[in-house]
């Protein structure tokens, strides 16, 4: 076994970097892979808590990489999901207190044991970033429909090609397909254009993302919801299985009034 | 009336996705034309110097920046010129 080694990273904060890899951690783990969950975000920890597996955490990776313990104590087993790991992040220390070199030799160590490595990357472009990312092979960038979060991953996008991370693809969160077709929000495909990256997935915002982090559970592991079944989407597309994008239209149910809309606006939408 | 500008497309809060488009192009054309303020100094040394062995300018009026519009980067110049050398284009063959 030698696990792909992928970073999920945005560059902004907020857009669901953690939920993200909480829930393809999980969805790869139902699938039958043995995944470990690695938190990169040294002083802030939150993917133990979006797992809900904060109260068995007892060391972190600092821990391994100083030697105070070994790889196998700081591992925690996910016990709802066969082959399911956390690897957690030290909650009182700083991203200084790791160096790219120490990352890529802590994966390089868990590769053996493992069919998938996940590092759950900080917000930024600065050393904690640099830290994740030097460990992967592979990025998952997440954005919003927004501005902001398009802005910053087209930034973090640059530096992932520079780093040579292939292949580099993108997650769409948050998605409303109701605002999408009245034209108030940017869709899977403006993006796109601007960016011009593979798309691995579109994840509609979904109330269920906050019930989940509320109880501790990932949505892939048992709640039936659309963003749970995106997130299985993407877990098989990282597996190399051809499954075709959910229909969010569907849930927007509008398509004939936003058709007479898009008809009569149609001469002026380019000025 | 909201309700009737937006059926229509008139300007009004209309298509607010589209603009966001166009915004975001324009910003991601800036952002990856990274120009530093090095190079442009640089660069403007160079053409200087080139154009100094043809013509006498007027150093102090010089201006040399990328202009950036929608879709496209330019770099313009505007570089008075006081006088042609006499042996300019002499030196040139």
């Amino acid at each position: 076994m030698a696990a792909r080694v992928i970073v999920t990273t945005s560059g902004k904060g907020g857009v669901g970097k953690t939920t993200s890899t909480a829930n393809i951690a999980a969805a790869l783990a139902k699938f039958g892979k043995k995944v470990v969950a690695i938190d990169a975000d040294v002083g802030l920890r939150n993917l133990d808590v979006i797992m809900g597996l904060e109260n068995r955490v007892v060391y972190n990776f600092i821990d391994v990489i100083e030697k105070t313990c070994k790889i196998s104590q700081a591992l925690v087993k996910d016990k709802r999901v066969p082959g399911l790991f956390l690897l957690p992040a030290a909650q009182t220390r700083t991203k200084d207190a790791v160096n790219p070199e120490q990352m890529i030799a802590l994966c390089e160590e868990l590769k053996p044991d493992f069919d998938f490595i996940l590092l759950d990357c900080p917000a930024g472009i600065e050393g904690g970033f640099k830290n994740a990312a030097a460990g992967a092979d592979e990025a998952l960038v997440v954005t919003t429909p927004e501005i902001p979060a398009v802005r910053d991953a087209d930034r973090i996008i640059g530096m992932l090609e520079s780093m040579g991370k292939s292949p580099i693809r993108l997650i769409i969160n948050r998605l409303r397909p109701n605002m999408v077709q009245d034209g108030d929000m940017l869709a899977k495909d403006d993006i796109l254009d601007v960016l011009s990256i593979d798309l691995i997935g579109v994840v509609p915002e979904d109330e269920n993302v906050i019930r989940s982090t509320n109880n501790g559970e990932p949505m892939t592991m048992s709640l039936d919801s659309p963003a749970a079944h995106a997130y299985l989407n993407i877990a098989e597309r990282l597996l190399g299985r051809d499954v075709p994008l959910m229909d969010l239209e569907s849930y927007a149910g509008r398509g004939f009034f936003s058709w007479i809309k898009k008809f009569f606006s149609g001469g002026s939408k380019k000025k | 009336m909201g309700f009737l500008s937006r059926l229509f497309g008139s300007d009004n809060g209309k298509d607010s996705a589209q603009r966001a488009k166009n915004r975001l192009q324009i910003i991601l054309i800036n952002d990856r034309t990274d120009i530093t303020p090095e190079l442009l100094e640089n660069l403007r040394e160079e053409i200087l110097n080139v154009i100094i062995k043809y013509v006498d300018i007027e150093r102090s009026k010089i201006a040399i920046d990328f202009e950036k519009e929608q879709g496209a980067t330019a770099l313009v110049a505007n570089i008075p010129i006081l006088r042609i050398k006499r042996g300019g284009s002499i030196a040139m063959n």
